[in-house]
C-alpha cells in the first residue's frame, strides 16, 4: 500500500513554547491510525498544522504525493483533508441536512444567479445534493432527524453529524479529534463500528486522536504517542501500548 | 422527506409575499375609496423604503451575523446616484418610468460597488470592531457627499470638492449636486406601487439567496467560522457577497427615497448614525434573521410615531415604552406559545378559506 500522508520534521513554536517538535508520521492508504498522549502533548496542534489552521515553523507535509505545507485551510480541504473538532463545531442554526449540504458545497455548484432566479439548474443540483446528503445521513442513522436544527440533536448524534459533514467534502484523509469524548460505553461501541464502516465503505484513511483506550486498541492499527510535543513511541498498536515508556508517561501502571 | 422540506420553505416564503401583497391591496382599496388620511398617504413610500432597508440589513445582521452600523451610508450612495442620474437625464429620457427604473439600477449598482469596496478591508474585523468601522464609513460617505459639487454643461460633467463656482460651468450650465444643499428638483417618480414592487424584488433576492447554496455558505460562516473554513467554504467571498448585496438593496431603497422628495440633502437626520440605528432597531425587534419580522416591525415602528402625533408631548415616551416592552416580551417563551396558538399563519389561512 502506498503512503497517503507523509509528514517529515514538522514543528511549530508559539513564542518560546515548542508545541510540536520533529513530528514525523507516514500513514498508508486505508489505514486507521491513532494519535494519543497526555493532555497538552500537542495532539490537536498537530491536527491544526495538518489542516492549515497554524502554519508550521518547519517541516513538510505531503498528501498523496502533493506538497500541502503552508496552504490555507480551504485549499487543504480541497486537496483532501477533512476534520472534526474536539469541541463540536456544527452549524447550529442550520438543519441537520443543511449541515451536510454545506459540506457538499464544493462538489455541487450552481451560480448565485441561478439560485436567486430559481433557474432549472438550481432545482436539479439541489435535488442531487439532497439525495447525496440523505445517503450520508443514512450511514450515520440520522435520516429521521434531517429537518431538525443541528443544535437540537443529542450529543452523540452531533458527533456523528460532524463526521458526516466532513465526509461530505469527499476527503482522502479524515481527521477525527476525540470522536468518543463524552460518550458512554454503548455509544463508543457504536462509534467504533461506524468508524470501521466508514473506512471500509468509503475507502477512507483515518487519523484519530482519542483518550478512550478501548477504542484506540479496538480499531487503530498503528499508533503514535506524543508527549511534550515530541514523539515518544510509534508503531503497531500492540507493541506501542506495551512500551514501558508509554506506560509510565501516559497509561499508568 | 426532501420534498417536504423544500415545500416548507416555499410555503413560508409565499406567506411573506402574501402579507405584502394583501397589505398593498388593502391600502389601494382604502386610497381609492378615500378612507385614508393625507398624512398616512404621504407615509406610504417612506414605509416601503424602511421595509427594504430593514430586510436588506437583516441580510447582514441576521444571515451573515455581522453587526453593521453604516447601512444609511449605502442608502445615501444609492439616493444620490439615482437622483443624479434622474436630474441629468431628465430632458433626455422623457418616459418617467423608464428613467426611474434605470435610476434604481444605477443606485443599486453604485451602492453595491461601494459596499464591496468598503467590505473588503472592513470584513476582516469582527463584532464590535466591525460595527464601529462601518459606523465611521457611513459618516464618511455622508460627509463626502456634503462637500461634493457636480454640474453639467455643454462640455460635459464637472466635479469639484470646493464650491459650485470652481466647477467652471458655462452659462448654460446646471449645478446638479450642490454640496450641502444636495440635489434639488429631482423628479417625483416614486409611487407606492413601485415601492411595493421593489419590496417584492428585495424579498425575492434575499429569501432565494438564503435558501440556496450560497445562503447556506453564508449562514455556515455565521454559525461557525472555523468549521466553515474546514469544509472548504471561501469565507471572504461569501462575506463580501452578503455585504454587497445588502448594500445594493439599501441603495435601491435610497433611490426610492430620493425620488419621493423634491430636495435631497445628506443631513445627519436622514443618512446619519440615527438612521442606521433606526434600521437596526427594526431588525432587532422583528427578530434577527427573521425576514418577515423585519417587515412587520418596520411598518409598525414607522407608523407608531405618526399615529401618536395627537399625543404630541408624550409620543416619544410611549414609543420608547413600547420598544422596551417589545424587546422584553417578544421572545419570552409564554408569548411565543401564545403566538403559535393564534399565529398569523393560521389567521391568514382562515381568511383565505372564507374567500
Amino acid at each position: 500500500m502506498a503512503a497517503l500522508l507523509e509528514v517529515k520534521n514538522l514543528g511549530i513554536s508559539f513564542g518560546g513554547l515548542r508545541a510540536v517538535d520533529d513530528f514525523e508520521v507516514t500513514i498508508k492508504k486505508g489505514q486507521l491510525y491513532g494519535l494519543i498522549g497526555p493532555n497538552g502533548a500537542g495532539k490537536t496542534t498537530v491536527f491544526n498544522l495538518l489542516t492549515g489552521v497554524y502554519k508550521p515553523s518547519e517541516g513538510i507535509i505531503t498528501l498523496d504525493g502533493v506538497n500541502i505545507t503552508g496552504l490555507k485551510t480551504i485549499e487543504i480541504n480541497k486537496a483532501g483533508i477533512a476534520r472534526t473538532f474536539q469541541n463540536i463545531r456544527l452549524f447550529k442554526e442550520l438543519s441537520v441536512i443543511d449541515n451536510v449540504k454545506a459540506g457538499l458545497h464544493n462538489h455541487y455548484k450552481y451560480s448565485t444567479f441561478e439560485g436567486i432566479l430559481r433557474l432549472p439548474g438550481f432545482f436539479k443540483i439541489e435535488e442531487a445534493m439532497t439525495e447525496k446528503a440523505m445517503e450520508l445521513l443514512k450511514v450515520f442513522e440520522l435520516e429521521n432527524e434531517a429537518d431538525y436544527l443541528a443544535a437540537n440533536l443529542p450529543y452523540g448524534k452531533q458527533r456523528k453529524l460532524e463526521i458526516a459533514r466532513a465526509l461530505a467534502t469527499d476527503p482522502k484523509l479524515l481527521l477525527l479529534d476525540e470522536p468518543a469524548a463524552g460518550m458512554n460505553p454503548n455509544e463508543t461501541m457504536e462509534l467504533m463500528n461506524t468508524i470501521r464502516f466508514v473506512r471500509d465503505n468509503f475507502d477512507m484513511t483515518i487519523l484519530l486522536i482519542e483518550h478512550d483506550m478501548k477504542l484506540v486498541s479496538g480499531i487503530c492499527e498503528e499508533l503514535t504517542v506524543l508527549n511534550f510535543g515530541r514523539i515518544l513511541a510509534q508503531g503497531a498498536t500492540g507493541t506501542v501500548l506495551n512500551d514501558p515508556q508509554v506506560i509510565t508517561a501516559y497509561l499508568g501502571e | 422527506m426532501k420534498g417536504l422540506k423544500l415545500n416548507k420553505n416555499v410555503k413560508d416564503n409565499l406567506i411573506t409575499y402574501g402579507i405584502v401583497i394583501i397589505a398593498y391591496v388593502i391600502m389601494q382599496i382604502m386610497i381609492n375609496t378615500g378612507h385614508i388620511s393625507s398624512l398616512l398617504q404621504g407615509l406610504l413610500v417612506p414605509l416601503c423604503v424602511y421595509v427594504i432597508l430593514a430586510v436588506s440589513l437583516n441580510l447582514t445582521v441576521g444571515i451573515l451575523g455581522e453587526l453593521s452600523l453604516g447601512h444609511a451610508g449605502f442608502m445615501c450612495v444609492g439616493a444620490f446616484a439615482g437622483a443624479f442620474f434622474s436630474r441629468y437625464m431628465e430632458d433626455v429620457i422623457e418616459v418617467s418610468l423608464l428613467r426611474f427604473v434605470i435610476a434604481i439600477i444605477i443606485g443599486a449598482i453604485s451602492a453595491g460597488i461601494v459596499g464591496f469596496l468598503i467590505g473588503m478591508p472592513v470584513l476582516r474585523l469582527r463584532g464590535d470592531y466591525l460595527a464601529i468601522v462601518t459606523l465611521a464609513f457611513g459618516e464618511i460617505i455622508k460627509n463626502i457627499i456634503n462637500v461634493l459639487y457636480v454640474g453639467k454643461d455643454s462640455s460635459g460633467i464637472h466635479f469639484s470638492m470646493k464650491d459650485s463656482m470652481s466647477l467652471g460651468l458655462t452659462e448654460d450650465g446646471d449645478v446638479i449636486i450642490n454640496g450641502a444643499q444636495g440635489i434639488t428638483g429631482t423628479p417625483k417618480d416614486a409611487t407606492f406601487t413601485i415601492g411595493i414592487v421593489l419590496i417584492i424584488i428585495t424579498l425575492v433576492v434575499v429569501l432565494n439567496l438564503i435558501h440556496s447554496r450560497d445562503g447556506r455558505a453564508i449562514m455556515s460562516i455565521r454559525d461557525n467560522l472555523i468549521a466553515a473554513e474546514s469544509i472548504g467554504i471561501n469565507i471572504t467571498k461569501y462575506k463580501l457577497m452578503a455585504f454587497s448585496i445588502s448594500a445594493a438593496l439599501a441603495g435601491m431603497a435610497g433611490v426610492l427615497y430620493s425620488h419621493n422628495l423634491s430636495s435631497l440633502m445628506a443631513t445627519p437626520k436622514n443618512f446619519g448614525y440615527n438612521m442606521s440605528i433606526m434600521i437596526l432597531v427594526f431588525v432587532v425587534l422583528g427578530g434577527i434573521g427573521n425576514i418577515r419580522g423585519s417587515i412587520i416591525s418596520a411598518v409598525i415602528l414607522t407608523l407608531l410615531p405618526e399615529l401618536l402625533r395627537g399625543l404630541s408631548n408624550y409620543r416619544m415616551l410611549i414609543y420608547s415604552v413600547i420598544l422596551i416592552v417589545m424587546m422584553l416580551f417578544n421572545w419570552s417563551p409564554k408569548l411565543i406559545n401564545l403566538r403559535k396558538k393564534y399565529s398569523l399563519r393560521r389567521l391568514f389561512k382562515k381568511t383565505g378559506e372564507v374567500r
